[in-house]
């Protein structure tokens, strides 16, 4: 076993070497432009881009041509959200998202409220879901595009999307969802779920950084974005720019893989990361899991340790890398806003880690993290007040602390 | 975030971890900061019949920075007498762990914790505070 470990997959992932492979010759002798018609540099990269599309598309049972490359899924969401709603602005200028979406949602829909768009951000139950009722209460005949991820980056919940799906056509509006932790991971399938725009990432699915895609629907509807970058008119003019070939190869490469190993995968990585829960709820009393218990990503779990801190947590077990909701461990100095959503205390977002395992996650560096961790919560608590407190039957809830 | 081999130190290898009775006249009891804000500190001194710091303990809720700078604060304390204890500064704590300036915080709660701390200790022990003497009440006890 190699330390340290790696058990955030849900940040990115490694480079599958099968993945490198395919791309290393489009980053040496094969590095035509896809879009330079004249010579055979150019035909092959457009070959390698057209065999990628594909093996895109076959992940989620779409056509290669509704497959648009951009950068990675942040690009692909602002796309689908702002292309939206500047393309049927004469239809309406209501969104309907929720309030644990990824920054990369969130905050296009706010920059569109400043400019005439409506948009609702619907709260979320205890596990992190919305309801088909909610969406449907939500919608006006405004509504024009309902935006929910399909499994939470934080917390893992998946969301009912299929049911969601189903609503959005029986009501005529489009539903995009940002898959950027499920592609490749949880079967999806366009067609079945009524999804019009999905949204994902190539480093999520072991692929490499700066490659992502957004699958636009062609039919029933045929759904049509204005781009956010304008230029030479690549990608049906719904994203302009050089396309990154490596990248492209790289993450049709990825796809492949995914397609064919997720039967397996998902169930191993679950294993793995049911392990990991035993271990750590079997050891340790006072700790909570954050999420839905079963629909969840196979591979996360978030856990809050109660009277620990997050961040003097993750310092206590150094070499196994994961992360944390605690406001300690970001810039804002403020916790988890998915965590809070789920009206998980403030207290319990700053004691929270997520725990992402992936393909390459090993029984062995399962056991040693639980190891690990363990021993750091126990050594933490045996410093903390809090735990001192609660020893001695204080109520900390009802304690009047001098807040700063 | 990368931090100085101080912090590392104080947090792997933290000084006078523990209680002591808040009870005990001789004891100063200051909690400051609050669960939902990420950091509690709880930092105790214990006096001799002349105000002096004999002992001091710690337990805290809160990232590596705010370990350390607890820690660190109750390594200063010993010996000192309670109004010297109130010259050390949060900036001296900065200072001595190198905390980056998102950290800053932290050592601001320690110096809070201190001064809390003696505030418990003068108030139980009825000591003015423009006076360096004390009259203890564990000499009636």
């Amino acid at each position: 076993m190699r330390l340290p470990i790696y058990m955030d997959n849900n940040a990115t992932t490694p480079v599958d070497p099968r993945v490198l492979e395919a791309m290393l010759p489009y980053l040496q002798g094969r590095f035509g432009n896809a879009a330079s018609r004249s010579h055979r540099f150019g035909w092959e990269a457009e070959e390698a881009v057209e065999q990628a599309r594909e093996q895109v598309a076959s992940v989620i049972n779409a056509s290669s041509k509704e497959i648009v490359w951009t950068s990675g899924a942040t690009e692909s969401n602002n796309i689908a959200i702002k292309g939206v709603a500047a393309m049927y602005r004469d239809q309406g200028n209501h969104i309907i998202t929720q309030v644990t979406e990824h920054k990369a949602v969130i905050d296009p829909c706010k920059h569109l409220e400043q400019s005439g768009c409506q948009v609702t951000f619907l709260p979320v139950d205890k596990y992190g879901r919305v309801s088909v009722e909610q969406v449907r209460e939500a919608m006006t005949d405004k509504t024009i595009l309902v935006s929910l991820m399909h499994g939470n980056n934080e917390i893992g919940t998946l969301q009912p999307i299929r049911e969601i799906g189903a609503l959005c056509k029986e009501r005529g509006v489009l539903f995009h969802t940002d898959a950027s932790q499920t592609f490749g991971k949880v079967p999806i399938d366009v067609e079945a779920m009524g999804i019009d725009l999905l949204s994902c990432s190539g480093h999520k699915c072991y692929g490499p950084k700066g490659i992502g895609a957004l699958y636009v629907r062609r039919k029933r509807p045929r759904v049509r974005c204005e781009p956010v970058l304008h230029g030479g008119g690549h990608e049906r003019g719904m994203r302009s720019g050089t396309l990154n070939v490596p990248g492209i190869v790289g993450m049709g490469k990825a796809a492949e893989l995914c397609r064919e190993l997720m039967p397996t995968e998902s169930k191993k990585v679950a294993a793995l990361r049911d392990r990991l829960k035993d271990g750590l709820f079997g050891q340790l009393d006072e700790i909570f899991l954050n999420g839905h218990p079963t629909d969840r990503t196979p591979n996360n779990l978030n856990v809050s340790f109660l009277y620990v801190e997050g961040e003097s947590l993750m310092m206590g077990f150094d070499d196994v890398a994961v992360s944390s909701g605690s406001a300690c461990t970001s810039a804002s100095l403020e916790p988890s806003y998915v965590l809070k959503a789920l009206g998980v205390g403030d207290d319990l977002a700053h004691s929270s880690i997520r725990f992402s395992l992936g393909r390459f996650t090993t029984e062995e560096e399962v056991d040693y993290a639980v190891e690990r961790v363990v021993t750091a919560v126990r050594r933490l608590r045996e410093m903390s007040p809090l735990y001192e407190m609660a020893q001695e039957g204080i109520d900390l809830s009802k304690v009047q602390w001098a807040a700063h | 975030m990368s931090y100085s081999d101080k912090i590392i130190d104080h947090y792997t290898h933290p000084r006078n971890v523990g209680s002591f009775d808040k009870n005990d006249p001789k004891v100063g009891t200051g909690i400051v900061g609050a669960p939902e804000c990420g950091d509690v500190m709880k930092l105790q001194i214990k006096c001799d019949a002349t105000g002096r710091i004999v002992d001091a303990k710690f337990k805290t809720f809160g990232c590596g920075s705010a370990i350390a700078s607890s820690s660190l604060a109750t390594e200063w304390l010993k010996g000192k007498t309670v109004n010297e204890a109130l010259q050390i500064k949060n900036t001296d704590i900065v200072k001595e762990l190198a905390l980056p300036p998102v950290k800053i915080h932290c050592s601001v709660l320690a110096e809070d914790a201190i001064r809390a701390a003696i505030a418990d200790y003068k108030q139980k022990n009825h000591v003015d505070d423009a006076a360096e003497s004390v009259s203890s009440a564990a000499a009636g006890a």
